[in-house]
């Protein structure tokens, strides 16, 4: 068995300027350079605060319902007859993402700093629910913004952000998705930064909301680790997760930065095909650039305008990610794949029937390589699969996808 | 002395406030934007602003988006912008040239072959507003190579600390953003601009130019009473696409003739006057 240490090396990016290595950093406009200043200083003292990581620990738990379990998928691994698959089970977690996870952090820094207005961009709806939910319960006035596309193809969670007292505004620019959601949230900071906090829902966005979203999230992966060590007395082999902006992803692999043994990959929304060019996988075939206030891996047309994106997955549908995973990439500590839209189906289906668990869509593409991979490993490898969330939401769009009449 | 800075020299001995159109390069195409922009400075233009196209302008209003989508249409590039400033260059337009944009085409483009290929095409400085003091230092270097100058933004969230870094690295002129908000035509011209104004004077000896919101005669008359230059975008865009396409030039021309009147400022004192040897 090998011996567990606890790091003694140290990783402490992104450095003073947010910069993690050449990606990240604050592209922003000038109104907004005060207020990001101001929220940079605020998260410091509560970082630092006995009784604000208190609150946050204690709602986590009992409100969120954290931990989440560590599962050994046992039926799954012996189809797939190879590694043992556990499933960290973030579709457990109140609302059914991990999104929560940030989104009460965010909000009450928010509370913290006086701010009683909230505003939140949306994909597949996960972040714009998980919001709503802390802003009622955190009596918060509660804004999101969420593309056209989006509002259409996730009505369920539009109708639940409603009952839950926010206002979804459709947002009707570019591709009328998740970007241009993120792009009118901007807009909306910008007139109204005196009384508004922005929680953006992933490790993207301006410094500090990469560092902010993923210390949030490192939850998942703090627990996976100890979880982990309890239940097998050993780290896993590998660490597989979903990455859209990539906030599960950096939850759950964070935490294991200074395990080496540990191999983390990162899956991206390969859509129609990586080679036809209509998929959201900008680490898998994009380049650096600029977009949303940092520097990160990119979809770019040749004139440096930001593609728009294709994939079945609302969640994963967004031409940039987190600058975090640009530097991951590069120094070569996670790996990136990608898995189609049709792979992703396969791998929803694979784990509806072979566990009882309906996965979102967007774990469904990491579910997809746990199930190339595993076949390929001994039986006592050992691989964590972060199921970032449930797939009640994606039930409509499955069923239109197989041809199935509701 | 570059030609920005000798416009606005010009203009403060006339006694006179800039006027500075913003156009979208592209928009529809561009041939229209090289029939618009020399309309404009027959109306009274001082400085003209280029604006390069981007698929996600967070700082713009809906005017502005809309013209962004039309010039995209029509697949105009970074590279297509600078062809223009060369070609109004060639046409014999003498009037500073300002390139605005977002920072991604340019940082895709190269950064130093932009700064580069700005300068031979005849352009004077380059209005990024996504680009603040803290990530600003390799176009500004680039840019500087070349005499270009980068023209920051200032704004009322701007803090005194953050007026002095940006006062410290400007050149050209400030760019004074008169309101909370994204860019587009408002009725009312911003009453907080003025202590806004006040505080960039503390610290700098450049021109000051207002902009966002400004559209109406008496907007740019209280800009004048001010500052020394005022930029017309989102009201001017409204026009020209209300116009019929081939009367474009002229309904350019005539608005901004219209604001032009407004931008007197105050009669420079007689003793002033003397100063500069007139007669």
């Amino acid at each position: 068995m090998q011996t567990i240490e606890q790091p003694t090396d140290t990783y402490n990016l992104p450095d003073a300027n947010g910069r993690f290595g050449e990606f990240g950093g604050k592209y922003a406009p000038e109104t907004l350079m005060a207020a990001l200043t101001e929220l940079e200083q605020a998260y410091d003292q509560a970082k630092n605060d006995v009784a604000f990581g208190r609150e946050l620990h204690d709602l986590s738990r009992h409100y969120v319902g954290r931990p989440t379990p560590l599962y050994h998928a046992k039926k799954l691994s012996a189809e797939l007859g190879g590694a043992q698959i556990y499933l960290k089970r973030e579709d457990l977690a109140h609302t059914g993402a991990h999104k929560i996870n940030n989104a009460l952090g965010q909000a009450l820094l928010a509370k913290r700093m006086g701010k009683q207005r909230i505003i939140a961009e949306t994909g597949a709806g996960q972040h714009g629910v998980a919001t709503a939910t802390v802003c009622a319960m955190l009596g918060l006035e509660c804004i999101v913004y969420m593309g056209e596309v989006d509002v259409h193809r996730q009505s369920l969670n539009v109708f639940r952000m409603k009952l839950l007292g926010a206002r979804v505004e459709a947002v009707k620019s570019g591709g009328r998705t998740l970007k241009d959601a993120i792009n009118e949230a901007i807009r909306d900071w910008v007139t109204n930064v005196e009384t508004t906090f922005y929680i953006i829902g992933s490790v993207v966005g301006m410094h500090p909301y990469p560092m902010m979203v993923r210390d949030f999230q490192s939850v998942i992966g703090r627990e996976a680790r100890a979880q982990c060590i309890e239940q097998i007395g050993r780290l896993p082999d590998y660490i597989v997760a979903c990455v859209g902006g990539g906030s599960n992803a950096m939850g759950i692999f964070h935490p294991f930065y200074h395990d080496r043994s540990v191999k983390l990959i990162g899956v991206e929304a390969g859509g129609a095909g990586i080679e036809t060019g209509r998929h959201a996988a900008p680490l898998t075939a994009g380049t650096p650039g600029v977009l949303h206030g940092a520097r990160s891996y990119l979809m770019q047309t040749a004139d440096g305008q930001v593609m728009d994106t294709e994939s079945i997955s609302a969640g994963l549908d967004y031409p940039g990610v987190g600058p975090e995973h640009s530097y991951f990439k590069d120094s070569g500590r996670a790996t990136y794949t990608s898995a189609t839209d049709a792979q992703a189906l396969e791998g929803f289906k694979l784990l509806c029937r072979a566990e009882g668990i309906i996965p979102a869509l967007e774990p469904s593409h990491a579910m997809y390589t746990v199930s190339q991979l595993a076949p390929t490993l001994p039986q006592d490898a050992v691989i964590i699969l972060n199921l970032s969330g449930r797939g009640d939401k994606d039930i409509n769009t499955v069923a239109a996808v197989l041809g199935v009449e509701l | 002395m570059s030609r920005i800075a000798e416009t606005f020299a010009n203009l403060k001995r006339e006694g006179a406030t800039a006027i500075i159109p913003y156009v979208m390069c592209g928009d529809p195409d561009v041939a229209t934007t090289l029939a618009v922009v020399p309309a404009l400075i027959a109306g009274g233009a001082d400085l003209v602003e280029l604006g390069v196209p981007f698929s996600d302008p967070i700082a713009e209003g809906p005017t502005i988006q809309r013209a962004a989508e039309r010039a995209l249409a029509s697949h105009t590039s970074l590279a297509d912008c600078l062809g223009v400033a060369q070609q109004l260059r060639d046409q014999g337009v003498a009037a500073p040239l300002l390139l605005m944009g977002y920072y991604n085409p340019i940082h895709h483009y190269g950064i130093v072959r932009f700064a580069e290929h700005a300068a031979a095409a005849g352009v004077d400085g380059v209005i990024v507003p996504d680009l603040p003091p803290e990530e600003a230092e390799e176009l500004t270097t680039a840019l500087k190579a070349k005499e270009l100058d980068l023209i920051f933004l200032l704004t009322p969230t701007s803090t005194d600390e953050r007026i002095t870094r940006v006062c410290k690295l400007a050149s050209g002129f400030i760019y004074c953003v008169s309101l909370l908000g994204v860019t587009g035509a408002r009725t009312e011209f911003s009453a907080s601009v003025g202590s806004l104004v006040e505080r960039i004077h503390q610290h700098t000896d450049l021109p000051i130019a207002i902009g966002f919101g400004i559209s109406r005669p008496e907007h740019i008359a209280a800009a004048s009473a001010i500052a020394d230059g005022a930029v017309i975008g989102s009201a001017l865009i409204d026009r020209l696409t209300a116009a019929p396409a081939s009367d474009r030039a002229n309904a350019g021309r005539e608005y901004i003739a219209e604001l032009k009147t407004a931008a007197q400022r105050l009669k420079p004192s007689p003793l002033e006057g003397r100063g500069l040897g007139e007669e």
